[in-house]
């Protein structure tokens, strides 16, 4: 009983973790068509903001927090005034290459400042602690990686129906010039979509240093590709797909780690893409897309 | 209120619109009729500032908004409702209105506004919380035109308000138009459905092949072989 309780708290915090930063993809790229690779240097930008300030003497858990979030949305905000909006109606192989060219040259920016080998951050490690409900241990840090990403999903929901802003982003993700004809300014649209972007990439950043208690330049790369397939699973575009994408790629791979024998287990990701392979021959469009004709014409 | 001079729009090295010249005054109700292909769409577009001219230039109340944003020219006064309608079909009806105000600070107006249209437009009321994208054509049309009168703008631009529309649908859609003209909006009404644009048109332009054909009173247009002639061009 024990060990199927954690390894379904497994699942959940895997899954997300994976929802959050999938649903920062998302929102760009369902107002923008851009899959920014970028998004993981983003959370590494924040990820070494709170290692700068520990070093410099911060010592308060909840303003290196506040910190983590605020530096991943001024990160995202940066990223697309600087190298995205130049390129804003360029195909969208460039608005790719462009990401993975900010994803480089961000990387290296780690390596020749800071150093190229991991840094230690013990600031954020008072989250990861065991917590005793009668028999049960569970680890704090997957329960508020839980708790956290759900409140931040309703916090976005909420966001996205009530607000006016909320409202031109949901209707950018499929008309974009429609929606300038009301008047809505293009740039103020897609600054928010990568500020919600950044924002969600810092809450992940927060998860990441506490369970690690390290920096590295690469640590945003493999969570990302992890949330692109993601995005994959639900449908790409689709904010609500993000979320159920991510979530079931966490229950895929732990369920993976828990059915295969010990000796197998390295075929853990081979295996979670055979799932994802034959999830996709079933349904192309993603769980939650849209499926797309071509030569569909929206009027 | 808005004046276009020598407006040229280009696609590459198609030019759509050639040195393009009118006008339309404080209330009146202006049609730019034409064909297919005649330009009309890139002439509206070029308005509002979607598409960028070649040449020339664009005159609101004595502003020369060439260069402004399209952004910005909504918040001039100058809105449009798009060819194919354009309604935000994953938003709720309710929703579409919003966005429509999007630019208008006063919260008690809009709600005014929106229960204005609610009780003009009694199925938009029945569908309010439903998405757009679940309305008839007709529906949407009224919808649309609905957004873009929740910035409540000084000139709107109807880019082709009949398209795909049922004949009868069409007869409402435009009753609707001539009531917006008798309330005092400024109106350039771009059609094919040269008829129902000449109802209550106080002037018409006729465009094909980019450039202008006609100028002048719908009765100078009541030759229906004439009309022809220039959709034509002969």
């Amino acid at each position: 009983m024990d060990y199927a309780l954690q390894q379904l708290l497994n699942a959940l915090a895997f899954g997300a973790e994976y929802s959050l930063v999938a649903l920062g993809l998302a929102v760009v790229f369902s107002i923008m068509g851009l899959v920014n690779f970028a998004h993981g240097e983003i959370i590494g930008v924040s990820a070494y903001s709170v290692f700068l300030a520990a070093a410099l003497g911060l010592t308060s858990p909840i303003v290196a927090v506040l910190l983590a979030i605020a530096a991943a949305a001024l990160a995202a905000i940066a990223f697309e005034r600087v190298a995205f909006r130049p390129v804003r109606y360029a195909p969208t192989t460039t608005g790719l290459l462009t990401a993975f060219g900010v994803s480089i040259v961000v990387q290296n920016l780690f390596m020749l400042l800071i150093s190229p080998k991991p840094q230690s951050v013990s600031i954020l490690n008072g989250l990861n602690q065991m917590w005793f409900f009668g028999p049960f241990a569970v680890s704090s840090l997957q329960v508020m990686e839980l708790v956290v990403s759900g409140l931040t999903i309703l916090a976005l929901v909420l966001f996205l129906n009530r607000s006016t802003l909320g409202l031109a982003i949901r209707a950018a993700s499929r008309d974009f010039a429609t929606v300038r004809l009301m008047g809505i300014r293009a740039n103020r649209v897609i600054a928010t979509a990568f500020a919600i972007s950044g924002a969600l990439a810092g809450i992940a950043a927060v998860f990441i240093i506490a369970r690690r208690g390290s920096v590295s330049p690469d640590l945003g790369f493999s969570l990302v590709l992890k949330a692109f397939v993601a995005c994959v699973i639900g449908g790409f575009g689709s904010l609500p797909g993000a979320a159920v994408g991510g979530m079931l790629l966490g229950f895929i791979e732990v369920g993976l780690l828990v059915a295969l024998p010990q000796e197998y287990g390295g075929f853990k990701d081979a295996l979670t893409y055979v799932i994802i392979v034959a999830l996709l021959v079933y349904r192309p469009e993603g769980l939650l897309g849209q499926r797309v004709e071509l030569g569909d014409k929206e009027i | 209120m808005l004046r276009v001079e020598n407006l040229s729009v280009r696609y590459g090295a198609v030019a759509a619109v050639r040195d393009l010249s009118l006008s339309v005054g404080q209330g009146e109700l202006v049609a730019l009729l034409g064909p297919n292909g005649a330009g009309k769409s890139s002439t509206i577009n070029a308005l509002t500032g979607l598409v960028a001219p070649s040449a020339g230039r664009i005159v609101l109340d004595g502003q020369d908004i060439s260069r402004v944003r399209t952004e910005d020219r909504i918040r001039a006064g100058l809105t449009s409702t798009p060819e194919g309608r354009h309604i935000f079909a994953n938003l709720t009806v309710g929703e579409n209105l919003r966005l429509g105000a999007a630019t208008r600070r006063d919260a008690r107006g809009v709600r005014q506004d929106i229960e204005r249209f609610l009780a003009l437009f009694p199925v938009l009321s029945e569908r309010y919380a439903q998405a757009a994208g679940t309305l008839s054509g007709g529906e949407q049309q009224m919808l649309a035109i609905a957004r873009s009168l929740m910035s409540r703008p000084k000139l709107l631009l109807l880019d082709e308000p009949s398209l795909g529309l049922a004949p009868k649908i069409v007869v409402r859609i435009f009753d609707f138009i001539g009531q917006l003209k008798a309330e005092g909006l400024t109106l350039l009404v771009v059609e094919q459905n040269a008829r129902q644009a000449l109802r209550f048109a106080d002037r018409v332009y006729v465009m094909s092949s980019g450039a202008l054909r006609f100028d002048g009173l719908p009765s100078g247009l009541a030759d229906e072989h004439g009309l022809l002639n220039l959709y034509i061009g002969g």
